[in-house]
């Protein structure tokens, strides 16, 4: 029986621990065999903590045995992206600049896992500092696609996606700065959210577009996703940007049905560019929606068009700047050789960040700098406000907005790799959430005749996640076909 | 040709707050290096500043107090550029919209008074602070500055002379003082002055080219190194040559200004607004707060000083010079001190001995009441002036109740006639030399005389009845 463990949703894991069922131990021993035999194949792992979950464990079940509440999360075990600042192990954010780097303190996300009861198993692949959307930009190692091994998992949260589609941890935790939560949930067939900007403290993410960056979890169903956004979710005195808003008991509204609520389809993204495949799944996980008491409408966008260009103006703007501490000065890659401090910043930066992480750096340093930065960041900012009135306005005459996460199912290896602009186009419908802040999810929806998966991505309003959670669980619970196991999984 | 010399200041404060401006991190300079840090001004990767309100509050303060106009909405900004003492690589200060702006200082030079115009005050972090070992090879870095809150004040170019610029220091400086928001000690770096000059044909309303000198340690640094500054423009210019806009150090030790200029290229700092900081709003509650919290500015104090309490300019300004001395006077008078004689007593006795002990008026131990007392003891005739004189370095030292003191020690005046005409007698009688004098019109004789007494009864008789009473006694012979 412990042998399936591994399968469970993080609501039934905790279930089964709290009714004495199972304990955190034996639950944490089976994914860490389940790890020992798929990781191999998957390589979502940048490091695995045997021994510390193993410890924390048996602490969460002494804590039951003792009459203790250890929390929502009790015993299940967890991995996050590692970009996420721990004090155990390294976070590396899958560069070599921060190979060695042992972070001094825990991210709020991190000590509010450890409230809630979780066991952290590990961190996870990403492209390197985030930057990238299929985590061939990791300077460590591919993670594969659990679908299918020849194929990208989708970034940059790529670890964090194939860890959960491969099973190798009840749910994890990523971050979403221009779609790397979506994005790899849609290609690797599971639910991945990017809250509302502000609704999850982003104190000890390593920042890459302070402006857009939000975490969020990538979970097995709806049910997790409230159970875990509830855990992490909260105003942070640590950061600034945190919203003061109480957070509500997901795990209550989410059964109140899509009866009578209004779906926006923006016709700007349902275009000839979409693949027919996903248009396909898209549209029977509409009808289904519309078939439990959704009511489907059309609605406008016009400034999409601008999103990409918008968004890869300010977040290389904001990389730049968030980037630039990486100096070889205090901590990080410092090259041996460097004679000055010219030398030392312009020698270990250049051996330190690969490629992209570079390319993005100087477009964002050429965005801002003097002479460039009224044509570039200054008129991009103003976009912006295009983009967050164009969801005001269609949130008016809806209640979440539904379209398909990415134009494609997973890509093939290299693909992509030749055309960053090709690379970046695969982001088109994600950005301009981060864009308005607004929050988002993909869900799986089915799988296109290539057996990928295909996602549906679901807007809502701001700090609504509520909306987008219950109409999930309404797709869930329609009877709609689910995806299985992934064979790697 | 003839020249005038225009200057612009610019001075860094390092306000007094209990933290750092964007962490929990004590503010505190007189800490071992790198004991007061954290990750947050470390600039460890994933942390986040958060705006300290007290540096909010403080800085509103600076800028109410110089005639500022306080921004409803600003912003904070990141300033990029690489050097090891700035951790983040970018310094977190306010670019286009400063929380304070638009305001003026009224400084009086040479009896007349002069309006200085404040361009901007902005709230910014300090940088770490670079040591280097003598001779190089080591470098080391303390961040225990680093975050450290910083309000930048910039004058228009309104400062015609060394002796202006040194004058609106000094009142920034007792402003500040007033205010209590910061040590303002320049050899600690707490304050920082950085003059912009340039010179110009007389007449000419164009600025000529500025330099701007740095690594000035006093206000007197300050006058020197513009007076040698506009004497180098002036010579250059007169030679033909032309002023070339860079940064220049003082080198206090020569005397002199020196070329700090590395490179042509000027400092593309990037600016953009940091976007993990959410705009500083103001609304008018907030401003009322804190003006309702300034105390008495020192141009006004000292105003209320000459007009309400007919003090002297000189006692004015002496007594009004610091917050707390002007405090002291204050709560002498509330105590019921009449307040010349306070202010006499303030200006002469009491700072005189304060400054043999290389001290100030906050660790005078005799309360404010204290010298109330005291002078009232000597106006209802119970101690003469030379015994408060003589009891004085003591209450300073120890604090005291005059009137208990004077009792203990019996050091009440001797005002009993019968005893002091007995006195008198003797005295005439051992001095007949001063006393024929007096007799034979010499009135200033009589201070002689009354000396002697005053020495007999060792201080303690009452020297304006001893004056009557030898006065009669000379005249009724």
């Amino acid at each position: 029986m412990s042998a399936e463990l591994f399968r469970l949703s993080a609501h039934e894991t905790t279930a089964r621990i709290r009714s004495g069922d199972t304990n955190a131990r034996e639950v944490t021993e089976s994914y860490l065999a389940h790890i020992e035999s798929v990781e191999p194949k998957v390589d979502a792992y940048l490091d695995v903590w045997r021994e510390p979950a193993r410890a924390r464990a048996e602490a969460i079940d002494a804590a039951i045995a003792a009459g203790q509440n250890p929390g929502p999360l009790a015993g299940v075990p967890v991995a996050i992206k590692d970009n996420l600042c721990t004090r155990e192990g390294r976070t590396t954010c899958a560069s070599k600049m921060l190979e060695n780097f042992e972070s001094p303190y825990d991210a709020t996300v991190v000590e509010k896992l450890d409230a809630a009861g979780a066991v952290l198993l590990g961190k996870l692949n990403l492209d390197e500092f985030a930057m990238g959307s299929t985590n061939e930009n990791s300077a460590v190692k591919v993670t594969r696609n659990p679908w299918d091994s020849d194929r990208v998992p989708g970034g940059s949260s790529g670890g964090a996606a194939a860890c959960l589609a491969a099973n190798e941890a009840a749910f994890t935790l990523g971050s979403d700065t221009g779609g790397s939560i979506r994005l790899p949930a849609s290609f690797c067939g599971c639910l991945g959210m990017k809250p509302t900007y502000g609704r999850v403290s982003r104190y000890g993410l390593v920042a890459f577009a302070s402006s857009l960056d939000q975490i969020g979890p990538f979970t097995k169903d709806a049910e997790d996703l409230a159970l875990i956004l509830a855990a992490i979710a909260g105003k942070d005195p640590r950061d600034a940007t945190s919203a003061d808003l109480p957070v509500p008991d997901y795990s209550s509204t989410m059964r109140d049905g899509v009866s009578g609520s209004r779906i926006g389809l923006p016709k700007e993204y349902f275009t000839d560019a979409l693949d027919g495949e996903v248009g396909k799944q898209v549209d029977a996980a509409l009808q289904a929606l519309k078939g439990e008491g959704a009511e489907l409408v059309e609605i406008s966008l016009p400034h999409t068009e601008y999103a990409i260009a918008v968004y890869y103006i300010i977040c290389t703007a904001e990389a730049s700047s968030n980037l630039a501490r990486f100096d070889g000065v205090r901590y990080g890659y410092r090259h041996p050789d460097a004679a000055s401090v010219e030398d030392l910043y312009r020698l270990s930066k250049s051996e330190g960040f690969g490629l992209e992480v570079q390319r993005r750096i100087l477009l964002g340093t050429y965005v801002l700098s003097s002479g460039y930065y009224d044509a570039y960041y200054l008129k991009a900012q103003k976009a912006r406000g295009l983009l967050r009135r164009d969801f005001d306005e269609a949130f008016t005459r809806c209640d979440v907005i539904a379209t398909p996460t990415s134009p494609t199912t997973a890509y093939k290896f290299g693909e992509k790799m030749d055309d960053p602009l090709q690379m970046y186009l695969g982001d088109i419908f994600t950005t301009s959430a981060n864009l308005a802040g607004i929050p988002g999810l993909s869900m799986p929806c089915g799988l296109a005749s290539n057996g990928m998966p295909v996602g549906l991505q679901l807007l809502g309003k701001p700090f609504d996640e509520a909306a987008l959670i219950r109409t999930a669980y309404a797709y869930e619970k329609s009877g709609a076909p689910t995806l299985g196991p992934a064979p790697l999984g | 040709m003839e020249y005038e010399p225009v200057i612009g200041l610019e001075v860094h404060v390092e306000i007094n707050s209990r933290s750092k401006v964007f962490c929990a991190c004590l503010n505190n300079f007189h800490s071992p290096p790198n004991s007061n840090v954290c990750p947050v001004c470390l600039g460890m990767p994933g942390v986040l500043p958060v705006l300290n309100v007290a540096m909010v509050d403080a800085s509103m303060a600076v800028g109410l107090a110089l005639n500022c106009t306080i921004s409803r909405w600003s912003k904070m900004d990141r300033k990029h550029y690489f050097y090891p003492d700035l951790a983040k690589s970018y310094q977190i200060s306010q670019y286009d919209l400063p929380l304070c702006h638009d305001g003026y200082l009224d400084i009086e030079v040479d009896g007349a008074s002069k309006r200085v115009g404040i361009t901007r005050a902005h709230m910014e972090e300090d940088t770490a602070r670079n040591t280097h070992t003598i001779g190089g090879g080591i470098s080391g870095v303390d961040f225990n500055r680093c975050g450290v809150p910083l309000l930048e004040i910039v004058t228009e170019p309104d400062i015609f002379s060394a002796d202006e610029a040194f004058a609106y220091l000094t009142a920034l400086k007792q402003i500040l003082e007033y205010l209590n928001v910061s040590d303002c000690n320049m050899e600690e770096g707490s304050l920082r002055a950085e003059p912009n000059i340039s010179v110009r044909p007389k007449g000419s309303t164009t600025l000529g080219v500025k330099t701007e000198v740095k690594n000035v340690a006093s206000f007197s640094g300050v006058r020197k190194a513009i007076e040698f500054e506009i004497k180098r423009q002036v010579k250059a210019l007169d030679s033909g040559e032309a002023v070339v806009q860079e940064t220049r150090g003082w080198d206090a030790d020569r005397g002199i200004t020196v070329s700090q200029r590395v490179k042509e290229s000027a400092h593309d700092y990037r600016y953009f607004p940091d976007p993990d900081l959410m705009p500083v709003v103001v609304d008018d509650a907030w401003e009322e707060r804190i003006r309702q919290s300034l105390p008495e500015l020192p141009q006004a104090r000292k105003r209320r000083f000459r007009e309400d309490l007919d003090l002297s300019e000189y006692d004015a300004g002496v007594v009004g010079m610091t917050k707390d001395l002007a405090d002291y006077f204050d709560a002498a008078v509330v105590a019921g001190a009449p307040a010349k004689q306070a202010a006499n007593w303030i200006t002469g006795e009491i700072l005189a001995t304060l400054a043999e002990r290389k001290s100030d008026i906050t660790a005078c131990k005799m309360k404010p009441e204290a010298l109330a007392s005291m002078i009232g003891l000597i106006g209802d005739g119970t101690i003469s002036g030379t015994i408060a004189k003589e009891l004085l370095p003591d209450l300073i030292e120890s604090g005291g109740d005059p009137k208990a003191i004077v009792e203990e020690r019996g050091l009440v005046q001797i005002s009993d006639s019968a005893e002091l005409e007995e006195l008198a007698q003797a005295i005439i009688r051992d001095h007949p030399g001063p006393a024929q004098e007096f007799r034979d019109g010499n009135k200033k004789a009589i201070g002689f005389l009354v000396g002697q007494a005053m020495k007999a009864t060792k201080g303690k008789g009452n020297p304006k009845l001893i004056n009557q009473i030898l006065t009669d006694a000379l005249s009724q012979e």
